[in-house]
């Protein structure tokens, strides 16, 4: 193959990468930093820290028990566990505003009672969200390290009558946890949408937050530049620290089984355990439905025009990240792996306060709102693309290169007539994945859209800020409905008519 | 003719060369596993570049040659048919690889399919037919591909007995002219069909040999293989 396509896509990373950090570098002119920005770097990392401890911490239950039992529904709930991935944070925040907010189910039952309500804003808003998004990924994450230990070992301890785990579980915990915390503490760093929607305040600020209210509020570039290198610096220190550990894969295929075990164990604490799980992901996520279908009716205008340029910014963003991330996966090599895993430290405010510096002279941003948008998105899905994409290159050209080699299939033709057949699933997937990302994505937008401009995760803030509550329930519901319905048709879409 | 002229291929601690010239015809491979045929035939494909040595066919020189760039077609132990392709696809991949097919590369096609018994299988995919049918195909692909070398690297070993007589039979009838090389484990398989042999062991490929006269009086390396 040409290596030209991936030497392109991997320069156009780089650069927006590195270029964007250059640009908030030269313009942070004062490097001190004033008790409001400490306040928000302490705070971004102790609601990330504890986000993280909190995610994994309930995920070990959890993962153990699906790990060991089973039951009518075990395989859907496993399937559910991968949802939250592709949920539009603001969509969920709105649920769980529903179930733990002001006027929410939790606040009133507790009311009933007697017992003072409590509040969703703030620091243990922000980690309940955090929690809500993280704890299906953790799950994940260790289930498949249950998974991993061969059924023989369980025979073997049941036959030794040894304690399973000490022998078995928590050797595996201990190669597992570290790996899935970093992960997740990352994630937590850079989770813009959930600070601006629960967090605010001097007291649940995070340095995200800060650059955009910098940007939006005070039109202080020079701050936000030197939040922006603050913001890059806590990412690469974490990024560093994740580097050192091994990270898991997320995708992994083959959770719907489970290992036999004779250690018995309490039925009722794993039921326990599942239950709680499933009714804490599960009822926000009803709510969304049941309280936006009212909305759906009475949606106003502008709702279905944000809509319209969500899909177009999505089906591009989705369109370039698996262009780029297939151009990547043939190129191969050090450097495309150093690419593919960048996106992952970054965080979207830096870099599109870095494009905004970079741009603003010359153009109104706000033109340039979708076209970025959809650059940054794919950017932000080009790890998640390549790492369903690079194994499945690896095996078409392991299994068909040398006969494509002695027909002379080559360049546009073996794209055509091997390449792109041969990888419709891991394609459909990868754009479903990354179509339902940029859908959902509330990050950059929030930096340059003017109200012309705005997509529909955008829309819906407004909405939820101006407390038109039933425009908002409708506008998320409908954000839920178009971020599953891309998922479902892109991934649909490589399955269907698949050759073996 | 194919020329292996002072071939010096290296792998690590593997060593295996080879100095001798191919007449049009069947040729086997046989030798122990392990031995270096497979490599053999991916150094003449050019899969493997040698440490030394060239690869000529008549005077034009393949060694640094692009595997599709070589006048040689290759059957491998596996894979042979691309699975979400046609059978007239898959054989007209032998003809343009681009597959933009004029109609008479469509006639020549279909007339190829017949030679090899598949006439009527041209739309299916190649999960539709059986082993032998699938082995069949391929051959097809060789056969219009029109190339002078055919290397054969035991592609039709997970077929059974009869099935492998009857392709090897097959490939005997329609390759006649052609240079092949045909690797197998099966000494009866080169008494069948070879018109000589070529004995890989030992760290060499030997000169290739009349079948009749190399069977008659085997030298040591081949008793020792085969046994």
């Amino acid at each position: 193959m040409h290596h030209w396509p991936g030497m392109t896509v991997a320069a156009i990373v780089l650069a927006v990468l590195l270029g964007s950090l250059l640009a908030v570098g030269l313009r942070a002119d004062n490097f001190a930093l004033g008790p409001a920005d400490w306040a928000a770097v302490r705070f971004t990392v102790t609601q990330a820290l504890a986000s993280a401890l909190v995610s994994v911490g309930l995920a070990i239950p959890v993962a153990r028990a699906l790990a060991r039992r089973r039951f009518i529904g075990r395989g859907l709930l496993v399937t559910l566990l991968g949802a939250p991935f592709i949920l539009p944070v603001i969509v969920a925040i709105l649920g769980l505003l529903a179930v733990f907010g002001r006027g929410g189910l939790v606040n009133v039952g507790l009311d009933a009672l007697g017992i003072e309500t409590v509040s969703i804003y703030g620091f243990s808003g922000v980690v309940l969200a955090h929690v809500f998004f993280n704890l299906p990924l953790a799950t994940r994450f260790l289930l498949q390290g249950w998974l991993a230990i061969p059924a023989e070992r369980f025979r073997l301890a049941a036959s030794l009558n040894a304690p399973v785990g000490r022998l078995l579980e928590w050797p595996m915990l201990r190669v597992t946890l570290p790996g899935a915390f970093v992960v997740i503490f990352l994630i937590c760093l850079t989770s813009f949408a959930v600070a601006l929607t629960l967090g605010g305040g001097p007291r649940a600020t995070t340095v995200e937050l800060a650059i955009y209210q910098a940007m939006r509020f005070d039109f202080d570039l020079g701050r936000a530049a030197l939040l922006a290198v603050v913001q890059f610096s806590i990412c690469a220190l974490a990024a560093v620290l994740a580097w050192s550990v091994t990270v898991p894969d997320g995708f992994g295929a083959g959770l719907d089984r489970t290992v036999t075990r004779w250690d018995g164990g309490h039925w009722w604490l794993d039921g326990a355990a599942i239950a709680l799980a499933s009714v804490f992901l599960l009822l926000p996520l009803a709510t969304i439905v049941w309280r936006g279908l009212p909305g759906l009716l009475v949606l106003p205008d502008m709702v279905w025009a944000a809509a319209w340029r969500s899909l177009v910014v999505a089906v591009t963003s989705a369109a370039l990240a698996v262009g780029m991330a297939l151009a990547l996966a043939l190129r191969g090599g050090r450097l495309v792996a150093v690419v593919g895993v960048l996106p992952l430290a970054a965080s979207s405010l830096v870099v599109g306060t870095g494009l905004f510096l970079i741009l603003y002279r010359w153009i109104s941003p706000a033109t340039l709102a979708l076209p970025v948008t959809a650059l940054l998105n794919a950017i932000m899905a080009l790890p998640f693309a390549l790492r369903v994409l690079g194994p499945a290159v690896t095996q078409v050209q392991t299994a068909f290169g040398p006969l494509a080699d002695t027909l002379g299939l080559q360049g546009w033709a073996r794209l055509r007539w091997l390449l792109l057949p041969r990888l419709r699933r891991p394609l459909g997937f990868s754009a479903g994945v990354a179509a339902a990302l940029s859908m959902g994505d509330l990050g950059v937008i929030a930096l340059f859209a003017d109200a012309d401009r705005a997509t529909l995760p955008l829309v819906m803030y407004r909405l939820m800020g101006a407390y038109r509550m039933e425009a908002a329930a409708g506008a998320g519901l409908l954000l839920l409905i178009l971020s599953l319905g891309l998922f479902w048709l892109f991934d649909r879409g490589g399955r269907v008519d698949a050759d073996a | 003719m194919l020329t292996l002229d002072g071939l010096d291929i290296r792998q690590g601690d593997f060593r295996l060369r080879a100095d001798f010239a191919v007449q049009a015809g069947i040729t086997a491979v046989i030798g122990p596993s392990g031995a270096g045929k497979s490599t053999l035939l991916s150094v003449i494909a050019g899969f493997f570049a040698p440490a030394g040595g060239r690869v000529l066919w008549d005077d034009s020189n393949l060694t640094g040659a692009a595997p599709g760039q070589r006048p040689v077609s290759m059957l491998f132990q596996d894979n042979n048919l691309f699975p979400h392709l046609t059978i007239a696809q898959n054989v007209g991949l032998g003809l343009r690889p681009d597959l933009r097919v004029r109609q008479t590369d469509k006639a020549r096609v279909t007339d190829v399919l017949g030679r090899v018994g598949l006439a009527g299988y041209a739309q299916r995919k190649p999960g539709a037919l059986s082993g032998g049918q699938q082995s069949r195909a391929a051959l097809a692909r060789v056969l219009v591909a029109d190339r002078p070398v055919a290397l054969l690297d035991e592609p039709f070993a997970a077929l059974g007995p009869g099935l492998r007589t009857e392709m090897l039979e097959l490939v005997r009838e329609q390759l006649h002219g052609r240079t092949v090389l045909l690797v197998t484990h099966d000494p009866d398989d080169a008494r069948l069909v070879a018109d000589q042999v070529i004995l890989v062991a030992e760290g060499i490929a030997l000169p290739p040999k009349d079948t009749a006269a190399l069977f008659a009086d085997p030298p040591e390396a081949l008793r020792r293989y085969l046994g």
